[in-house]
């Protein structure tokens, strides 16, 4: 296995006395598509900008093809970064923007205008050559952030949240193209965003962070399947979340006690642990027909129509604290006010430590 | 009833703009009389007097004068004043409150403080009373004014234009001169128009920081010392006609700015 393309070492940060960044430690290999999926203030910014060479670390190392980079200026890194407002240049014309940085590195005026036409091709915007950014639209500016910043072939390109100011169709839409032109090109990408969508459709490796901690990082359908921890599994899509405690252990498997009874997870916890199962909205099944898991009765007390399914939110007769969170098909009769059984497959309850 | 608070308010309108512009409409006005009075009757209209304004040679070479000044003087008032502009907008500097307060201190005292003091300062120094000495004068009044307008125009969203300027391998001067004064422009230029118009007719310290090559303003007093004659009313409308002009390529310099 070659050395990773950037190996972040045990970074940390404080801007004041508040602490933004804990001991983070992180590698990206070559040509992957890396998501940083936080909420706000969970450090996933201030990480970017410390690979951009903005901020310096408080402490920690950041190793770019091996080389110490951590008080690298930008100008002088191999990163390029696409701001979430774009940060193009006004008074430029949008072929000059691009190849502004060639321009920096002392690439003739015609080269410079070749490569900027190559560039703008790759994100489809040929034809905007001679046009100053303000003509353009919100999409075709973020196009352009990309091509200018792909121009200089960095190592690592750098996106900071690059689809949050668009709107929901036009950000789906650009998704699919970033990922197509990530492919195209080759470069190692790491993405900054909340939205959980983007980084399960985007991402190879997606890393989600919380109170300037990694709380989970690996491919987003391990992620998504097996969240390594509590707010991973709320953040990464929704959960239903138990809390119960370890009465039994024994080889590789856990009784679990909770307000809804025994139940049986496999697992290698000391007894006397406090621990939280979480099943997933599509693996929790309502009515009687149910898996073989039974986890009490539940008070619908919402159904949202979404179009493909159905979201059915309900409270627990056993603990009213307790809230289940399910996706029933469309076409389902339940009604808020209805009391039904709940159940799951053993296989889909999953063991997080608290 | 309302037709009547029309009238009187339109009135109340006429003689407030006819208090301000009166004396200009009179000035200019009798800057065109024929004869050697610019008094009633009015007997032009001539432009004899404009002739004569051409061609006195201390009026002419005092009117040189007060366009080098004022070029001079607001290019440096405008660099420095952008130059700290930018320190301020961009680093996180100690007591920055303090000497933002400090710097645009000079706004709010008079003119004659401003030129006693620099006649003072200047004495003990050893610079000889010329051109130069008010050209240094009217950058002491006109740096905090640009430093005001550009300081007001430079917003948190040209941070992130440097940032990537500097991410795509621009050295700090390519940032500033390629990316941060461009975008600055307008308000640069709208500092350099208003400067100019303010050291154009700037009298106090010119008078008291010149001797023998002066500037138009205190060359104007001059002649005025030898009483009133339509000479005067036609270098007075030129200064004029040179005011409107800056004012309005200030104002253009704002107003064209686009919203960001």
């Amino acid at each position: 296995m070659s050395a990773p393309l950037v190996d972040i070492s045990s970074v940390s940060h404080r801007f004041g006395q508040h602490t933004v960044l804990k001991n983070v430690s992180l590698k990206i290999e070559p040509g992957s598509y890396t998501i940083l999926l936080g909420p706000s203030g969970s450090g996933k910014t201030t990480l970017l900008s410390i690979l951009g060479g903005f901020v310096k670390p408080s402490e920690g190392k950041v190793l770019i093809r091996g080389e110490d980079c951590t008080a690298v200026p930008p100008a002088k890194r191999p990163t390029t970064t696409v701001f979430q407002d774009y940060a193009l240049f006004p008074h430029m014309s949008v072929g000059s923007n691009v190849g502004f940085g060639l321009r920096m590195r002392g690439v003739d005026g015609a080269t410079r205008a070749a490569r900027a036409r190559e560039a703008l091709a790759l994100v489809g915007l040929a034809t905007a050559f001679d046009k100053k950014p303000h003509q353009l639209s919100g999409g075709q500016r973020q196009r352009v952030a990309l091509a200018r910043a792909l121009v200089v072939e960095p190592a690592v390109l750098l996106l900071d949240e690059p689809l949050g100011a668009l709107d929901l169709k036009l950000r789906r839409q650009m998704q699919d193209e970033l990922k197509a032109i990530q492919k195209r090109v080759g470069t190692a990408f790491i993405h900054v965003t909340h939205d959980q969508e983007e980084a399960m459709a985007l991402a190879d490796h997606c890393v989600v962070m919380n109170d300037g901690r990694i709380e989970d990082e690996g491919s987003p359908e391990r992620v998504y399947a097996r969240p390594a921890t509590r707010f991973s599994a709320t953040f990464m899509g929704e959960s239903t979340l138990i809390s119960g405690t370890v009465t039994e252990a024994k080889s590789g498997k856990l009784t679990v006690t909770t307000k809804l009874g025994s139940l049986s997870v496999p697992g290698t916890l000391p007894a006397g642990s406090t621990v939280a199962l979480a099943v997933r909205p599509e693996h929790l099944v309502l009515g009687a027909a149910g898996g073989a898991v039974a986890l009490g009765t539940a008070k619908v007390s919402d159904v949202v129509f979404q179009g493909s399914f159905k979201r059915v939110l309900g409270t627990s007769a056993a603990d009213p604290a307790l809230h289940f969170i399910a996706k029933v098909p469309a076409v389902s009769a339940v009604q808020p006010g209805d009391v039904v059984a709940v159940s799951c497959d053993a296989g889909d309850i999953i063991l997080l430590a608290d | 009833m309302r037709a009547l608070i029309r009238t009187v308010s339109g009135l109340y309108a006429l003689a407030i703009y006819g208090f301000i512009f009166l004396p200009v409409v009179v000035l200019v006005l009798f800057s065109l009389q024929a004869t050697s009075f610019p008094i009633p009757p009015f007997t032009g209209p001539s432009l004899r007097w404009y002739e004569a304004v051409l061609a006195d040679t201390r009026l002419t070479s005092a009117l040189v004068n007060s366009l080098l000044v004022a070029v001079v003087s607001s290019a440096v008032a405008v660099t420095l004043g952008f130059l700290s502009a930018w320190g301020f907008a961009r680093f996180a500097l100690p007591g920055s409150g303090l000497m933002r307060g400090l710097i645009t201190l000079p706004l709010t005292v008079s003119y004659l403080i401003i030129g006693m003091g620099l006649l003072v300062l200047f004495n003990w120094a050893g610079v000889p009373k010329s051109l130069l000495a008010a050209g240094i004068g009217h950058v002491v009044i006109n740096l905090p004014l640009c430093f005001a307008i550009v300081y007001s125009q430079m917003g948190d969203h040209q941070i992130n234009i440097e940032r990537a300027a500097r991410d795509l391998g621009a050295p700090e001067w390519k940032v500033l001169l390629l990316i941060t004064v461009p975008v600055m422009a307008p308000a640069i230029f709208a500092g350099f128009f208003l400067s100019m118009t303010f050291s154009w007719d700037e009298f106090v310290i010119s008078f008291l920081l010149t001797r023998f090559d002066t500037t138009l303003p205190v060359e104007i007093w001059n002649l005025l010392r030898s009483g009133l004659n339509p000479k005067t009313n036609a270098v007075g409308s030129l200064v004029f006609a040179v005011s409107i002009v800056l004012v309005v390529l200030f104002e253009l310099m704002l107003l064209r700015r686009k919203p960001a």
